[in-house]
């Protein structure tokens, strides 16, 4: 048990005991680490919990045939959409996304839709562009947006290129094992 | 931050239909949720600290020379380095980065910081290769980053 905690959390550990260390040569920038740490921790717990149990849900109630079927191999256009939209409709930090993720290509999305997906909560979350254009403006916006969107889908489609049959074989296996 | 109570509200209004249909299953989506929060806290918690101590050591001033005006294309690099390394959400860098124009940086430094920030994650790369393994990972965010960079030239010449 705490031998499999320390093999999980070793690296953790040791950046806390750096952060320690550092704190005690350098105090001011101990103190500040620890407070923006601190500060992170709080707001990513606020916004973690509603995503992973939306996630659970996801993963419980909607079965690999009506993913499948929506964004699977040959789900064309609409599948594209779907990801697309899906992404876009995400609230939180893209590290929030792979997770997701790994649902959607376990229950049998298409690789490039997943990618699809991926882009759009990095860079068309709905509720941060009324942010950003309230903050640098709308022809900002509208112009990130655009390339944004175009850069979403040549990002999707050249990594779906490169990967190979076994790479690819590779992630579902992956996005098998993390739910186990 | 109204869309984290609307994240909030969903949640709950699923849990309590899931939980009307199916006790058993709903039961089984909590665990699930659980187990995939805890299967990336080691890596989560890990990269709060690498965070923290990162923006310790780089102070504001420090970011702002590097993104400022004059920079020129090493400013874009840099600001699109930073962007690629640092994490920080969307409402924090949305007005960072507005300071940042109206003291005098250029468009094309802050698209540089804006889409690579939005695109690329290095301290979340862990994260990532757990899902889509090392090469899927190092594609995307090495296309991402190649892609703010063009972006920003685009938006330099547009803006």
């Amino acid at each position: 048990m705490i031998k499999n905690f320390l093999k999980r959390y070793w690296i953790f550990l040791l950046l806390v005991v750096i952060n320690v260390v550092l704190g005690f040569i350098f105090p001011e920038i101990g103190v500040k680490s620890l407070d923006i740490t601190k500060r992170n921790v709080i707001e990513m717990m606020l916004v973690i919990p509603p995503i992973f149990v939306l996630l659970g849900l996801l993963d419980v109630w909607v079965d690999r045939a009506v993913m499948m079927k929506y964004t699977g191999k040959g789900s064309g256009f609409k599948g594209i959409l779907i990801a697309f939209l899906l992404g876009s409709a995400a609230a939180g930090p893209l590290y929030a996304a792979f997770p997701v993720a790994g649902v959607m290509l376990k229950k049998g999305s298409s690789l490039f839709n997943v990618f699809i997906f991926i882009g759009a909560w990095s860079t068309t979350k709905i509720p941060m562009l009324t942010f950003e254009a309230a903050s640098l403006g709308l022809p900002f916006t509208l112009i990130r947006l655009g390339l944004s969107i175009i850069g979403i889908f040549i990002i999707a489609i050249f990594t779906d290129k490169v990967l190979s049959k076994e790479d690819k074989e590779h992630i579902y296996e992956l996005s098998d094992k993390e739910s186990k | 931050m109204t869309f984290t109570y609307v994240l909030y509200a969903l949640a709950l209004i699923g849990l309590t239909l899931s939980l009307f249909k199916d006790k058993n299953k709903t039961k089984m989506a909590l665990k699930k949720a659980w187990k995939s929060f805890e299967n990336i806290l080691p890596q989560f918690l890990s990269i709060l600290v690498i965070i923290g101590i990162v923006f310790a050591v780089l102070s504001p001033e420090t970011i702002t020379m590097l993104l400022g005006s004059n920079s020129g294309f090493l400013g874009v690099i840099g600001a699109s380095l930073i962007g690629a390394i640092t994490l920080i959400p969307g409402f924090v860098a949305f007005p960072l980065a507005a300071a940042l124009l109206n003291s005098g940086a250029g468009y094309m430094q802050i698209t540089a910081f804006v889409a690579s920030l939005m695109m690329v994650g290095i301290v979340t790369l862990p994260l990532e290769i757990k899902t889509f393994g090392k090469k899927a990972a190092i594609i995307r965010n090495v296309s991402a980053y190649v892609f703010s960079l063009i972006a920003a030239l685009i938006m330099g010449v547009l803006l």
